[in-house]
């Protein structure tokens, strides 16, 4: 039996390219279709791949064709970017995926979920047999270890995570957290909301219109705040984020000084976006306050994706030591995998015993 | 004998550090888990130590300046075990061990292992003053610590240099919470301590009762300032690097006179 990946992906194609073929055919289809006697299709916004495992070749064309949406000469012009792994490579290139190693954003956990999703249909369909049944769990088992013994999904890698992330170190549990928003563009209403989900309750908007205010301050479940009123609100809040359009600083260590003593046994976060800056760089000289402006929060992002990456090689070791045990039960001809159930659920149990 | 629990109690804080020194080297750390386990067997064998000196002595062991130092390095990780899980700072095991391993590889190193001359007489007060405060230490000692975690944590917020450990710490306000329990309960034992310091009936060098009282005004002014806002939690958690160290001066003499005054 012969295991094997055809698929296309971010690496090679566009997001164009990519929707013909996504989301369009089910796991136990493309096994009827394309002649595998197991299969399981993977897709998500950043791949679409087949997972199978067959007696004879199956040609990477015939796979591309049962994925695609329409038979167009357009579509057919994207099956040359189908690239297409075998045996070992096969093995290596689900533990990479499985793993976030494969991933856009290096070491993102989603993908994780995806697979577990995608290996779920596949079994319930009956479209995955022992062969892709051994494949999964051990991907799974991967994943879980590469997570545990690398930093590969270490710190935030993108402005507002990052900004959720250091308000979390900051103050722990958000949820006693207030938060104003001053000036509500794009960015600040999305980091908000980032905010919102991790658990702050109360949320101020202020904004120069107070119609925008009121419309931000609904869309993410807090109040509005008059703009004449940001200064006094400073205070009382624990995370301030501003992005106006203002041409000087608004807000200054003489400004703030005053406003902190009340407050001085709790910390002030700044999320300063707005460019030009809103906040004047001395003020993250004063007891407690710690401002991060835009070009800081990239930055830590920016070092979060290379310690990412630095851990890359301590992840393909793992993998590798994997595929090689993987490789020698696959030349042993599955002997362990028939004494254990064909199909068991995916459930954390399942997981766990697969592990034993 | 004894001296072998001990060896093997600093070999177990020694693992402690060297695992977080080699983690963080690979840019991993997982804090939950070995240095809690080695914390837990190091603290073990200092009690086996301790029961074991203290059956010898028929006391509690803390006759000279080796036995005292011992058992600040006990109750600092008593306080480890007891504040850690709850406070989820086992993080502190990163930085506790190191604390212990100094302590007792220099109470093992230095000549200062001497039996005291003659039987102690026993006096329940002057055994539970000295023990009560010597806990109050362990209690400072990791509000110390916690100090030094919450400096680490604040300068690489402010400074926007994020290294490995700042993913490890506990946020800020936590460690000011700990720093502050751990400080009312320095202060209470401190209290009680030096409270049943006026009962044991022996005269006590002046100098000493005015040291101790210093070091209590100090916790109190720490802890008044705290909760009156003179200080931000910054100075707080340098206060306590002082007042500890403040502390240890003062245990030091205390130790240092009673050996040599000793008739």
């Amino acid at each position: 039996m012969n295991l094997f990946c055809v698929g296309l992906s971010h690496h090679n194609t566009d997001v164009e390219a990519r929707e013909c073929f996504a989301g369009h055919v089910e796991s136990d289809r493309a096994l009827r279709n394309c002649g595998c006697n197991e299969a399981l299709v993977l897709s998500t916004c950043n791949r679409v791949e087949v997972y199978a495992a067959a007696e004879n070749m199956v040609p990477t064309e015939q796979i591309a064709r049962c994925l695609a949406r329409t038979d167009t000469i357009e579509v057919n012009g994207h099956f040359e970017a189908f690239y297409r792994y075998e045996a070992g490579d096969c093995v290596r290139h689900l533990f990479r995926v499985a793993s976030g190693l494969d991933s856009m954003v290096v070491g993102e956990t989603e993908i994780l979920g995806q697979t577990k999703k995608a290996y779920e249909a596949a079994r319930t369909a009956g479209a995955a047999g022992r062969h892709l049944h051994r494949l999964f769990q051990r991907a799974f088992r991967v994943a879980k270890q590469v997570r545990t013994h690398t930093e590969i999904t270490r710190g935030a890698v993108s402005v507002g995570s990052v900004a959720v992330d250091l308000a979390q170190r900051i103050f722990g549990d958000l949820r006693n957290c207030s938060v104003l928003v001053l000036g509500a563009g794009e960015t600040s209403e999305r980091t908000a909301r980032a905010l919102v989900s991790r658990g702050v309750a109360d949320l101020r908007v202020s904004n120069r219109s107070p119609e925008r205010a009121e419309t931000v301050a609904l869309s993410v479940n807090g109040r509005a705040v008059a703009f004449d009123q940001w200064l006094e609100q400073c205070g009382e809040v624990d995370i301030l984020i501003t992005s106006t359009s203002s041409d000087v600083p608004l807000l200054s260590q003489e400004k703030l000084a005053p406003l902190l003593r009340q407050r001085i046994d709790r910390p002030l976060f700044i999320i300063d976006i707005a460019v030009p800056r809103d906040v004047a760089s001395d003020v993250n000289a004063l007891d407690g306050v710690y401002l991060y402006d835009i070009d800081s929060l990239q930055s830590i992002a920016e070092q979060s994706l290379a310690t990412r990456r630095e851990q890359i090689a301590v992840a393909e070791e793992i993998i590798s030591q994997h595929v090689a045990e993987f490789d020698q039960m696959i030349a042993n001809g599955l002997n362990r995998a028939e004494r254990t159930p064909e199909h068991p659920p995916i459930g954390e149990n399942s997981l766990r015993a697969s592990e034993l | 004998m004894d001296r072998y629990l001990l060896i093997v109690s600093t070999v177990c804080f020694l693992v402690a550090i060297a695992h977080t020194i080699l983690e963080m080297r690979g840019g991993i750390f997982r804090p939950m888990q070995f240095n809690f386990f080695a914390v837990g067997l190091g603290f073990i064998f200092q009690t086996a130590f301790l029961s074991i000196r203290g059956h010898a002595l028929g006391r509690c062991p803390i006759t000279n300046l080796f036995e005292v130092i011992v058992f600040v390095a006990w109750s600092v990780a008593l306080f480890y075990m007891v504040v850690g899980p709850a406070y989820r700072l086992s993080l502190m095991g990163a930085f506790t061990a190191p604390l212990v391993v100094l302590l007792q590889l220099f109470a093992l190193w230095a000549p200062i292992d001497k039996a005291h001359p003659g039987r102690l007489p026993a006096n329940s007060w002057l055994e539970f003053h000295a023990s009560i405060s010597l806990i109050a230490y362990g209690a400072f000692a990791l509000a110390c610590i916690a100090g030094v975690m919450y400096l680490v944590q604040e300068r690489q917020l402010k400074t926007h240099q994020l290294h490995s450990i700042f993913y490890h710490l506990p946020p800020l306000t936590d460690l000011f919470a700990a720093i502050t329990r751990l400080l009312w309960w320095g202060f209470t034992l401190y209290t009680f301590g030096l409270i049943s310091g006026f009962f044991v009936g022996e005269p006590l060098p002046w100098i000493q009762i005015m040291c101790a009282i210093g070091v209590w005004l100090l916790y109190g002014l720490i802890l008044q300032g705290r909760y009156l806002r003179w200080f931000a939690p910054k100075r707080v958690a340098a206060l306590c690097i002082i007042g500890f160290s403040a502390a240890l001066t003062l245990l030091w003499g205390i130790t240092f006179t009673a050996q040599t005054h000793t008739p």
